[in-house]
């Protein structure tokens, strides 16, 4: 719950109600993007976000990213948080 | 040097190893007692155990584990609140996992669970509000839990079941906020500390500000590292070149992270739906000023603790805790885990007795997980 995973944002779902799909690793689901929106939404597809339970909190590089996605891996509270967004994903 | 090759970069780990190592030798020539660092954030206290970085520091550095994980801090009577809603007829109970098997005084949730409360596992309160939106005629209460990282989160939910009126929709409000427990632990006489490091994805939230009284008022460093355990080390030795300079700043680490004021957009939707409890109880640490929030009146609606007359909104103040368990001690840093007599025999993490046996950012958790260190240390 506490963990930020870094997650790809891949489509703007609702412009009215700052809703977007956002990737991670390959597992896509609905994220609020209140905290990070722009004047144009659009000019978030592609960008690198944290995401905490269900909300970008802060637009990150890709080497940050990469490097966060690197250090959450064998964490077991991670993958808890992983298998979270996957679980919801498919409802 | 076990745990060397699992870094990112071990040569950069061994760099900066070495240089807290000259740090700590420069700084043990003027005094005989540990350097102590606390660590705020219960990831950080995860990341500590999972590189043995305890073990890799000289041995005048200690690292004291601060109170920074929201489901140990959580105090036996709130779960036992949260029971009281889910065994009313007719409600949907939801919460992240990382609750579920937190003790109460009676039974956890998963125990209500298994004995035939309707409570449901969601990964995001959109989700809980999802399931009200799809069960009109359930009441669908979300357990909102955690610093003020996962706040935004159920701040902008509660906005969003307001501007769609999903009035079947309430909240169990057990927010806390970082800054105040630091405050009584500084004021706390036995407490010894040198100084923080401070946690990367709350100060993304709230900036650098909110801590700017510890080095004003209490003369200490803190500076706000990033995830990673290479941060983790760059932060210590910032924390030690304060200390050796005689400085007392916020420094910030983390800055590709961190913005200097935080994320304005979050913390308006926080300071929108909350406002600060004029007390609220720790497990372990008792009630402290200012140090929860609680649901504005302007979304009362929304407010399980009135809805359902539970904990506080009940005129409720704080429970009382078993008093042969030792969790208060360890969270303030002043017993290790191992030293307690129940570690590893009655409470382990598949019969936790305290919420830090339960969370894997809880100390006694990390421990456990990367221990063997009971005979070690107690020898």
């Amino acid at each position: 719950m506490c963990l930020g995973l870094p997650g790809q944002i891949i489509a703007i779902q609702d412009k009215q109600s700052l809703l977007g799909k956002v990737s991670f690793s390959g597992i896509s689901r609905e994220i609020d993007l209140s905290c990070v929106a722009t004047e144009n939404l659009d000019d978030l597809i592609g960008k690198w976000v944290l995401v905490h339970v269900g909300f970008a909190m802060s637009v990150i590089d890709e080497d940050e990213a990469k490097a966060t996605l690197e250090a959450l891996e064998g964490l077991a509270e991670a993958q808890e948080e992983f298998a979270a967004i996957k679980e919801s994903a498919g409802e | 040097m076990r745990y060397m090759d699992e870094f990112r970069d071990p040569t950069i780990a061994k760099a900066l190893l070495k240089q807290i190592a000259s740090l700590c030798e420069e700084i043990g020539k003027t005094r005989d007692e540990p350097i102590y660092i606390m660590e705020i954030c219960g990831g950080h206290t995860h990341s500590i155990f999972r590189f043995g970085l305890d073990k890799l520091v000289p041995k005048n550095l200690e690292f004291i584990h601060g109170p920074g994980c929201p489901v140990c801090v959580l105090p036996m009577s709130r779960v036992d609140d949260c029971v009281e809603i889910a065994e009313n007829e007719n409600v949907i109970f939801t919460t992240f996992g990382d609750a579920m098997r937190v003790p109460g005084t009676k039974k956890s949730l998963l125990q209500a669970k298994a004995e035939g409360c309707d409570i449901r596992i969601v990964y995001s309160p959109l989700d809980a509000l999802k399931i009200a939106r799809e069960n009109p005629d359930k009441n669908v209460v979300f357990f909102g839990l955690g610093f003020e990282t996962t706040m935004p989160a159920t701040a902008l939910t509660i906005i969003r079941a307001k501007n769609e009126n999903i009035a079947n929709f309430s909240m169990f409000c057990n927010h806390v906020l970082v800054p105040p427990p630091l405050r009584a632990l500084l004021m706390d006489e036995k407490m010894r500390l040198d100084g923080f490091v401070g946690p990367g994805h709350v100060s993304m939230i709230i900036g650098k500000k909110p801590y700017q009284f510890i080095a004003d008022e209490f003369h200490k460093p803190v500076v706000i590292a990033g995830f990673e355990p290479l941060d983790l080390l760059s932060s210590v030795v910032m924390v030690l070149q304060q200390i050796i300079d005689g400085r007392h700043e916020i420094e910030n680490q983390y800055g590709r992270v961190v913005p200097e004021d935080g994320n304005k957009a979050a913390l308006d939707a926080i300071n929108r739906v909350y406002e600060p409890r004029p007390r609220f109880d720790w497990r372990g640490l008792g009630e402290i000023e200012y140090s929860g929030v609680k649901i504005r009146d302007e979304f009362v609606e929304f407010d399980a603790e009135v809805k359902f007359k539970v904990g506080y909104g009940a005129g409720k103040g704080a429970g009382r805790e078993p008093d042969d368990l030792l969790c208060g001690e360890v969270i303030k840093g002043l017993l290790k885990p191992v030293h307690c007599p129940k570690f590893g025999i009655e409470c382990k993490p598949e019969t936790p007795l305290g919420a830090l046996m339960v969370s894997s950012e809880g100390a006694c958790a990390a421990y456990y997980q990367y221990g063997g260190r009971r005979e070690h240390e107690v020898a």
